[in-house]
């Protein structure tokens, strides 16, 4: 039973690295430096929920069936995002940087995984209630494009808004979170001058490379799905795009100690994961 | 215990009522204990490290959040951070991820018994206590099917029946012991390091304790 058991691991492993192959060599998209766990549990259980037998299946399907490929690809992005998600980083992020970022005429910011959008906007909230937005241009990117047009029409699910209301309220915020959408039935629509200095656009990490310089780099949970080597690649990409003086901004639980960037960094703040770029 | 197998790691989920019972149970692990404890516990996304800071006081093991991509290392007892699953690779190091919750919860038991299953495969030892919901039971399943050891907590004994009831709805347990039971039984099996490790890290007692902070 337990050897079984390893066989049909090792059946699946195969069968999952062929895959990811498989789509690097039609699609473009490379998640063969992702958390192998991570992918694995999400493909199974996207094989469940369609009701498809094994992975080689599913391979056939996408090779021949685009469709079907961005379905897998919505399942492997990582969709769980929040306005003002640890509203502590936030909050640093106006007690520690703004003061430095007021010294620039003009700002360039890189939101890197943007999802949804919700971080972006949560952002544009805050740059323009510090009185930095006008001057600022941010870049909003995922390798998702389907993700980014939802992005764009800065619409979104009215059940969370009180979760947000109220992260916005610990994050520092200083003004009336409503005043900033239109509710309508079951949606919120955010205010066209948060968006109007937001470019939306498709950015792989994993394949695409530097694409402007920029002030500050924002990539929240983005690289925890990344295996290590993967990361390395990753923060080195975003480092080449910061100035020096610039920002990095992670998720809770991300970190540049592992990688070969770390020594040109000091960090603003440990705990929020918030870095200057303080060597060339 | 009565063959020759021997583990390399130890898995444990609990919710309700879980502090208390890992405060009776943790601190019993000697520092050299060989293999590495990694822990679900639910717990508020908003809490603190106030958690495994006591543990780490009250334990001679070291015990430290889990830290993403770091490899996993013997006689350590890893928790996973509030608001982030933890997943076990099979190279036996350690992701963190935030996708949805499972089990209405993040972290979920399910998916560190699940990674750690196919991880270890019949080396690894798994084992549910305390709590109020299913979380774990599929996963427990998992580790069974694998050829792992599996152990409940006497729902008698628990301040909170309800996990121990689901697991073993879902899998016949190895083992059914009090917590105070549990590490008695624990030091009694047979260990050996994981292969993947270098020998210097399974004698590490208290003396080298290491940072627990985070990283920067």
């Amino acid at each position: 039973m337990v050897s079984d058991n390893e066989t049909q691991d090792r059946i699946v492993n195969l069968e999952l690295e062929l895959l990811l192959q498989a789509i690097q060599q039609q699609y473009d998209y490379d998640f063969r430096e992702y958390s192998r766990a991570h992918v694995k549990r999400r493909v199974l259980h996207y094989l469940n929920a369609n009701g498809i037998p094994h992975i080689s299946e599913l391979q056939h399907r996408l090779l021949t069936d685009e469709q079907c490929f961005r379905k897998l690809l919505k399942e492997l992005s990582i969709n769980v995002t929040e306005m003002f998600r640890n509203p502590s980083f936030y909050k640093t992020i106006r007690e520690k940087v703004v003061g430095l970022l007021k010294t620039y005429p003009f700002l360039k910011i890189w939101h890197a995984g943007c999802a949804t959008g919700e971080e972006v906007y949560s952002f544009a909230i805050l740059l323009k209630e510090e009185g930095l937005y006008d001057r600022t241009q941010i870049y909003a990117t995922d390798f998702n494009g389907d993700v980014i047009k939802k992005a764009k029409t800065g619409s979104f699910s009215i059940r969370n808004i009180r979760d947000y209301t109220s992260n916005y309220q610990q994050s520092g915020g200083k003004e009336s979170f409503s005043d900033y959408y239109h509710a309508t039935d079951n949606r919120v629509l955010f205010d066209k001058s948060l968006s109007k200095n937001i470019v939306f656009a498709e950015h792989n990490l994993v394949s695409d490379g530097v694409f402007s310089e920029v002030n500050m780099v924002i990539s929240r949970n983005v690289l925890i799905y990344f295996n290590r080597e993967l990361q390395n690649r990753v923060l080195n990409l975003m480092d080449r795009s910061l100035v020096t003086g610039g920002f990095l901004g992670l998720g809770s639980k991300e970190t540049i100690m592992f990688s070969d960037i770390a020594a040109k960094y000091k960090a603003v703040d440990s705990k929020e994961r918030i870095f200057k770029k303080i060597h060339v | 215990m009565s063959n020759q197998k021997t583990y390399e790691a130890i898995v444990m989920g609990t919710s309700a009522g879980g502090l208390s019972a890992l405060k009776k149970m943790l601190p019993g692990f000697p520092a050299d204990f060989p293999c590495p404890v990694l822990v679900v516990q639910h717990i508020s996304p908003q809490s603190d490290s106030y958690l495994i800071k006591m543990l780490d006081e009250l334990c001679p093991m070291k015990v430290k959040e889990a830290v993403d991509t770091e490899q996993i290392e013997s006689g350590t007892i890893y928790f996973a951070p509030p608001d982030y699953h933890l997943l076990v690779e099979t190279d036996r190091s350690m992701s963190l991820t935030v996708d949805e919750k499972v089990n209405y919860s993040r972290p979920s038991i399910d998916v560190l018994f699940e990674t750690a299953a196919e991880a270890y495969g019949e080396n690894l030892i798994g084992i549910i206590l305390t709590g109020a919901n299913a979380d774990g039971a599929v996963g427990l399943l998992k580790i069974k099917n694998y050829g792992g050891y599996t152990m409940v907590q006497d729902p008698n004994d628990a301040e909170n029946a309800v996990m121990p009831e689901k697991a073993m709805r879902m899998v016949l347990p190895d083992q059914v012991l009090t917590i105070d039971e549990m590490v008695p039984f624990l030091l009694k099996m047979n260990y050996h390091a994981s292969e993947k490790e270098s020998p210097d890290q399974v004698d590490q007692g208290k003396n080298s304790k290491k940072d627990n902070s985070d990283p920067g």
